[in-house]
This record gives structure tokens, C-alpha cells and sequence, in this order.
């Protein structure tokens, strides 16, 4: 197994993932608001926020990433859990 | 649901065996099935493409599932019909393994499997049937799509589910988390299939399980075929979550077409809710079944990287050979329909 070099925290209220070349994924008890403090409706329980800056449905992935040839940093993000 | 129309004499010879009552002519009936069918296996041009074996295979899978209209429930079980899905499934899994490409292996693990899959995926070049719905299908042509995809999308994750038991760790965790989704999270209206079933409906189709399997070509019943072959065999557990990965890396992008070209023929939200909802859930399930689900699996089972990478390219090969038809039908002014084009909307009874 790749485990990461710290364990999740079984704490924590939400965990984010930082996905190689796309979105992040936010699993737990959260909520996405707009600038005017709005809540943005979440259909699942697990969602993919977008960080390439071209889904059409932001904040949300749509997979757009692919198609642009999105990268992140060569090195995966450090605390990604494995 | 209703016992599929046989094609041919191996499915014609099941259908006689599952609905037979009388208990003196049921060897005479299986042995009937057996010659039949190793005769069809031995002499078939091409298995993917036959529709007398697809649909035998096809009708006898169903009994894992949600059973045949008259037809006893102890048949999943019965040994001639066991032999029969053994004998198609090995000519059918040498097909695949011998026809379908292979990609360099990576080495086991997440970032290197994940890696391969997003390239695997990512260079799937095969006809696109996205493309034609946004930019070109006729309003027949879009129902004929709903009626192809109608065979596995009424179903829809029913064939990955088998493979829950048979992971552990990490990819079981990934699976589930999956599956849930794909199951409404609890809300039966955000079903997948309830939400494929509502599009169909609101276009006038048949939402019924098994009410089009009749007029699908070979491939399309193949596609599925595959799936359950792949979920219910523990031996090809690695192939039933590659190929849950490629199906949903190659997902969102094709189905914001699909709602394009729904909403380009007058449709509304009523209709192409699926297909939205798609793009975003999917997008969501590709890193999960890329990374946790096939990576994780060969981290756990590093053994199992060679079949993970064949049920994805399984996957990308079989839809194209379904999507190639449809394209290649539509492009000559046909329908890929056994039969031919459905009437029009609202001349079904």
C-alpha cells in the first residue's frame, strides 16, 4: 500500500483530496458557498471541486481537465491521502 | 423480465429448455442446448458480433439479475444452464484477450496504474457517438441511442456490484463509495437508472427492463454480457475494475455532448438530467475508480495489474465496436435496430 506519511486524521470533519492533474475531492460534512455567502447545493456526498479553471459547471469538475491538458505540480501534493 | 426472442438455434434451444414443464423431456431438451451449442461455438465467424450466442448468453445471464418472466428462479443454478454460460464464456474471454490491445503493463501501484488508465483512456480515438448526437442526430436517431443504451443503462451498475465482496481495503472502499452514488445515495430518484428510465419516458420509450433487448444488435448485448462475465467471475475481479474505471474515465466529457444534443433536438431538463448529472457525478467517480479502485487493487494484489488494464481496454474496445455500428447505420441513413428504425413517437401502442 502507499500510505502517505501521515495517517488521515479520523477526526477531521472533511478531507480533501488533491488529485494528480484534476479536481479536488472534498468527502465529509461541508458547505460550498458563493461570494454573497449562498449555499451551492451538493448532489452527492463526495464532490470534485474544479482547480483547472475551465469546467462548465464550477465550482464543480466536469472533466474538462483532460481535454485542456491540465498538470499540477510533478511531485503529488504533499498530504494526499493514499 | 420477459424471456428475450431467440436468434438462433443455441438461444432457441435455451428458451425451450427454460420453459419446458415437463421433467421427462428436460434431458432430451439440455441435450438439445449442449450439441447446439458447441456446434455454434466451434463454427461462429465472430462472437462478438453473434447474435444467436450474445443473446443465448444474454437470456441466461438474466437469471443473475432480475430473473425471466415464467421462468422458474432455480434455473441461474441448474447445471446445463451453468455449462452453456462456461462454454460461450471461453470462447468469448479468447476473443477479448485475443483482440482487444495491450498497453506496456505499469507496475503495480495507484499512480502508476492511475497514470496508464488516464493515458489508456484518454486516447480512445474511437468513433464518437457524442459528437454525432450534439452536432448532428435526428430526433429518431436520439431515441434509437436511448433504446441501445437502454439494455445496460436500466441496470445501470448492477454487473460492478458483484465485485464488492471480492476486493478488500482500499478498492472495496473506493467500489462502494461508487456504487452508492450510482445507487441515489439512498434517494431512489437520483437512481441512476430511475433517472435513465425518466429520460426514456419523457421521449416515449419503453422504460421496462429487457423491453428493447429484442432489437439490439450482437455488440450491444455483448457490451453487457461482458460486464457480468467480468463481475461474476472472482477470477477476473482485476477486469471488472479496470473496466469500471475506463467506463467512467471516459464519461463526463461524452455525456455534456449527449445533453447537448438532446437539448439541440428541443428537449429540457426532464430529459437531459441524466446525462448533466453524468458529467459531474462522473467526474467525481474517475479519480475514485481510477486511483483507489484499480490502483488500489493492485496494490493490494499486484498480480492483478495485466487483467485491471484488459477490462479497461475491454472496455474502450467493445463500446467502440457498439458505437461503430450505430455511427456507421446512421452515417447511411439506416438505423443499427434489428428490424429497422422504431415508428415514430407516439405511434408505439
Amino acid at each position: 500500500m502507499t500510505e502517505p506519511a501521515t495517517q488521515p486524521g479520523r477526526d477531521a470533519a472533511v478531507s480533501i483530496t488533491a488529485c494528480p492533474n484534476g479536481p479536488l475531492l472534498v468527502r465529509g460534512t461541508f458547505e460550498i458557498l458563493t461570494p454573497a455567502g449562498e449555499v451551492i447545493p451538493a448532489r452527492r456526498k463526495t464532490v470534485a471541486l474544479c482547480r483547472c479553471g475551465v469546467s462548465t459547471l464550477k465550482p464543480f469538475c466536469d472533466g474538462s481537465h483532460k481535454a485542456v491538458g491540465f498538470t499540477t505540480e510533478p511531485e503529488a501534493p504533499a498530504g494526499e491521502p493514499a | 423480465m420477459k424471456l428475450p426472442a431467440a436468434r438462433g438455434p443455441v438461444s432457441s434451444a435455451l428458451c425451450a429448455l427454460l420453459t419446458n414443464h415437463e421433467p421427462a423431456t428436460e434431458p432430451g431438451l439440455a441435450g438439445v442446448l449442449r450439441d447446439c451449442a458447441q456446434t455454434a461455438i466451434r463454427d461462429t465467424d465472430d462472437i462478438l458480433l453473434d447474435e444467436d450466442l450474445q443473446a443465448a448468453l444474454y437470456t441466461a445471464y438474466e437469471l443473475r439479475y432480475s430473473g425471466l418472466s415464467g421462468v422458474d428462479d432455480a434455473w441461474e443454478w441448474n447445471a446445463d444452464v451453468l455449462a452453456l454460460c462456461a462454454a460461450i464464456e471461453l470462447r468469448f474471454e479468447q476473443a477479448l484477450r485475443d483482440r482487444v490491445p495491450m498497453p506496456p503493463l505499469p507496475l503495480p501501484g495507484v499512480d502508476t496504474v492511475a497514470a496508464t488508465l488516464f493515458e489508456l483512456t484518454g486516447a480512445d480515438t474511437g468513433p464518437s457517438v457524442s459528437r454525432y448526437l450534439a452536432k448532428k442526430a435526428t430526433d429518431g436517431q436520439a431515441r434509437e441511442f436511448l433504446i441501445h443504451r437502454s439494455v445496460y443503462q436500466l441496470k445501470e451498475a448492477d454487473p460492478h456490484s458483484w465485485a464488492i465482496p471480492r476486493l478488500h481495503g482500499r478498492a472495496k472502499a473506493a467500489l462502494v463509495e461508487i456504487q452508492a452514488d450510482e445507487y441515489g445515495g439512498g434517494r431512489l430518484a437520483h437512481m441512476h437508472s430511475e433517472l435513465f428510465a425518466r429520460t426514456m419516458r419523457e421521449l416515449g420509450l419503453d422504460d421496462t427492463h429487457g423491453g428493447y433487448v429484442d432489437v439490439v444488435p450482437a455488440i450491444v448485448l455483448a457490451s453487457s454480457n461482458m460486464m457480468t462475465m467480468f463481475g461474476t467471475h472472482r477470477r477476473l475481479r482485476g477486469a471488472i475494475a479496470g473496466h469500471l474505471a475506463a467506463f467512467e474515465m471516459t464519461s463526463s466529457l461524452p455525456n455534456r455532448q449527449y445533453g447537448n444534443g438532446f437539448r439541440r433536438l428541443g428537449y429540457d431538463q426532464r430529459v437531459t438530467y441524466y446525462f448533466d448529472e453524468h458529467v459531474e457525478a462522473d467526474a467525481v467517480h474517475e479519480q475514485i475508480a481510477a486511483r483507489d479502485l484499480a490502483g488500489g487493487l493492485t496494490d493490494d494484489e499486484p498480480g492483478l495489474v495485466g487483467d485491471v488494464v484488459f477490462g479497461a481496454s475491454a472496455c474502450l474496445f467493445v463500446d467502440a465496436l457498439a458505437g461503430a455500428a450505430l455511427l456507421t447505420a446512421w452515417t447511411a441513413g439506416e438505423s443499427a435496430l434489428l428490424g429497422g428504425a422504431l415508428e415514430p413517437a407516439g405511434a408505439r401502442s
